[in-house]
């Protein structure tokens, strides 16, 4: 049950093989105001099999980001810089971007697929459960046999531990949030594809169905071996799930590393603020910090590092220059010139109740 | 112990409905004291929040009593009634939905200041609107007196909130997941900012969430209370009930909650429930309303008989036939807590 993502963990190992790549990704918005750059150069792979987290607040660029990956953002944005490299199962190795209409329809489903946070706008609401799974498939694959479609639906269903037979004949609004979602992540899946891309899959949900959720995505990929990215503001989910984890900030990646760097020896100021923001719900009581100031407005952003302004470690250099990201470890980097100083602090708070 | 200032004594809530009647809160007794925070943690449907409009005042209760400083509320003449609605305010959820678009910050916190002649004149509005302001962290006050809710981040307009809940000097504060729409690092900005008040004012809170971590931090020094489709199920200390859960329920929900600690979580074993679904309001189970998903189901005692919160340990209360009876020697309900007295 918990072993899945140990696997993949290490991360950049050269023997795995890799499912996406995204270099140096740009992405704008066109807005009254002006163009606002939501993902400002982004280079991030998966590996096969791999869980990657991108987690960041609102307004960090996750969510552009993961829909630039599938082609799926609205009109007003658009990819200005960047590649984004699918490679296929039998190696061949495809350009997101350059996709036609047609291809790219064929790449979304079959080979990458996506999961968004609320189930059920992305269900549609006039059709049962099983007419959407049915016309899903036959959008792909016009020749597929009915009752094979329905034996990979309630195969699939019943991994995300729902009912086959009083689903399939359900109308979204029928079923619970925590259902819906469950339902998603089995259409993701029907047409086997590779990768699949989840939007805050378990924000809005309550604990119980949460874990469900987290308890069915970690047993989906122990049996099918997909590689995930999954998008959270939620750091509990990426402690979770992820094989290797990414800090977002202002669009960029400012922390990149293994789960375990990231929860335990953070070395980006932004990631160790998060943490430090964390209630965990085991031990005793711990102070919790909020990093001060606001997020940055995208269309002001601050000269050099764009997180200066928030940051307790920051010098006058910080003003000055945008670091890249270096490598702190093994497999492990960060945007941040103090990483030698950057260290994450959990105080226990003493309370005589 | 001194009068709690706030008791709900055996109240319920019925809605009705096309669809038949909905218990949303089923016997609920509970008190709580001045200067306590109160945390009420349940899933949607728990009857949390109805809970909170009942204890604020927005809707009496269909059943029971609530009475505040010792005094029923459905006894109180006109004027002690407007006591109690100024003395308790609520914080909504929604912070976008919460503040009228077109009022700016000052009309918004002015109007209460003047309808309650709390102030005596418009400068004097100002000046107590900036020090609000400033109380709830956003400084200087006097820059935001003339700014409109969208031109505030949700963080800010969650602390508009609370400013204008302050207004009245209330005695008891209801949050109803007051932190749920923000993120991360601003929702602790915003709980530190209220553990503040409470420090500073004295103010009471009961506070209204989802996620037990944050209830956790909040109420550390208070109580929790845990609810089930309508039902308060666990109630205790705040460090006994994270420590030591007894209703499987709540053990259920301690168990489920991701750490942000990837051994520790990982290596958590979830408690199985037997079944993942919440039952419906409309037709809930018979005795227990948890036996369909509880572990620890005793057929015929479980499904048969309906428990009460019983005590269970120091200061703590659970309603489960099956805890109680491994603590007690007595299944959870009245009747056998009152045959062993």
């Amino acid at each position: 049950m918990k072993q899945a993502g140990t696997s993949n963990g290490a991360g950049g190992k050269p023997e795995d093989k890799l499912v996406f790549a995204a270099k140096d990704l740009v992405v704008e918005y066109r807005t009254r105001r002006g163009p606002v750059q939501a993902v400002r150069g982004v280079t991030f792979d998966v590996h096969r099999g791999e869980a990657i987290a991108l987690i960041g607040e609102s307004g960090s660029g996750k969510s552009t980001l993961g829909l630039a990956l599938l082609r799926l953002l609205t009109k007003s944005g658009v990819v200005r810089e960047g590649s984004v490299v699918y490679y296929g199962r039998d190696g061949f190795e495809v350009d997101v971007l350059a996709l036609g209409k047609e291809e790219l329809r064929h790449f979304r489903w079959q080979e990458c697929a996506m999961v968004f946070q609320s189930a059920l706008n992305a269900l549609n609401p006039v059709l049962r459960v099983w007419d959407q799974l049915y016309d899903t498939v036959r959008a792909h694959r016009p020749g597929a046999h009915r009752s094979d479609v329905r034996a990979q639906a309630v195969k699939l269903l019943q991994l995300v531990q729902l009912d086959p037979e009083r689903v399939l004949l359900a109308y979204p609004h029928e079923l619970s949030g925590g259902m819906r979602q469950r339902v998603s992540i089995a259409m993701s899946l029907l047409l086997d594809p590779q990768l699949i891309i989840l939007d805050e899959p378990t924000t809005a949900l309550d604990i119980l169905t949460q874990r469900t959720i987290i308890d069915v995505l970690l047993n989906l990929r122990r049996e099918l071996g997909f590689a995930m990215i999954f998008i959270s503001h939620d750091l509990t989910i990426a402690a979770e799930l992820a094989d290797r984890v990414a800090t977002m900030y202002a669009g960029r990646i400012v922390e990149f590393g293994d789960v375990r760097d990231i929860f335990y020896n953070p070395k980006h100021p932004y990631t160790v603020g998060l943490l430090e923001a964390v209630p965990p719900i085991s031990g005793d009581l711990v102070a919790l910090k909020s990093i001060p100031g606001n997020p940055p407005n995208l269309l002001a952003l601050p000269d050099g590092c764009k997180f200066h302004p928030r940051c307790p470690y920051a010098t006058a250099a910080c003003s000055q220059e945008d670091p890249p990201l270096r490598p702190v470890g093994n497999g492990h980097s960060a945007a941040c010139i103090h990483t030698d100083q950057v260290q994450l602090h959990r105080e226990t708070v003493e309370v005589a109740p | 112990m001194s009068t709690p200032l706030i008791e709900l004594d055996h109240v319920s809530q019925v809605f009705t409905t096309r669809r038949g009647p909905i218990s949303a809160v089923d016997d609920v007794s509970l008190t709580i004291e001045a200067g306590q925070v109160l945390c009420l943690v349940g899933e949607s449907g728990s009857g949390k929040t109805t809970t909170a409009k009942m204890i604020a005042g927005l809707r009496p209760p269909t059943s029971g009593q609530m009475r505040y400083n010792g005094q029923n509320i459905s006894g109180l003449s006109s004027s002690q009634q407007g006591d109690f609605r100024r003395a308790v305010q609520i914080v909504h959820q929604d912070p976008y939905s919460s503040l009228n678009p077109i009022r700016t910050v000052f009309q918004t916190l002015a109007a209460p200041l003047l309808k309650h002649k709390i102030v005596r004149n418009k400068p004097a509005a100002v000046k107590r609107a900036q020090e609000l302001l400033e109380l709830v962290g956003l400084t200087p006050g006097a820059n935001f007196l003339n700014t409109y809710p969208h031109q505030l981040s949700g963080g800010q307009r969650q602390r508009v909130s609370v400013a204008r809940a302050l207004t009245l000097n209330p005695r008891v504060i209801v949050a109803d997941e007051a932190v749920s729409m923000v993120d991360v690092s601003l929702r602790v900005s915003i709980l530190n900012m209220l553990l503040q008040l409470r420090d500073e004012l004295g103010v009471t809170f009961l506070f209204i969430t989802h996620d037990l971590a944050i209830a956790k931090y909040f109420a550390w020094s208070g109580n929790i209370g845990v609810m089930y489709l309508g039902r308060l199920v666990e109630y205790g200390r705040t460090p006994t009930v994270i420590a030591a859960p007894q209703h499987p329920y709540t053990r259920a929900l301690l168990a489920a909650i991701p750490e942000p600690d990837p051994e520790l979580t990982r290596a958590k074993g979830a408690m199985p429930l037997r079944s993942a679904d919440l039952p419906s309001l409309l037709n809930l189970p018979p005795g227990c309303t948890f036996h369909p998903r509880c572990p620890l189901i005793e057929a015929g005692l479980c499904d048969a008989v309906a428990p009460t919160l019983v005590p269970v340990g120091e200061d703590q209360f659970s309603s489960c036939h099956v805890i109680a009876r491994e603590r007690t020697g007595h299944i959870a309900t009245r009747d056998a807590a009152l045959a062993a007295d």
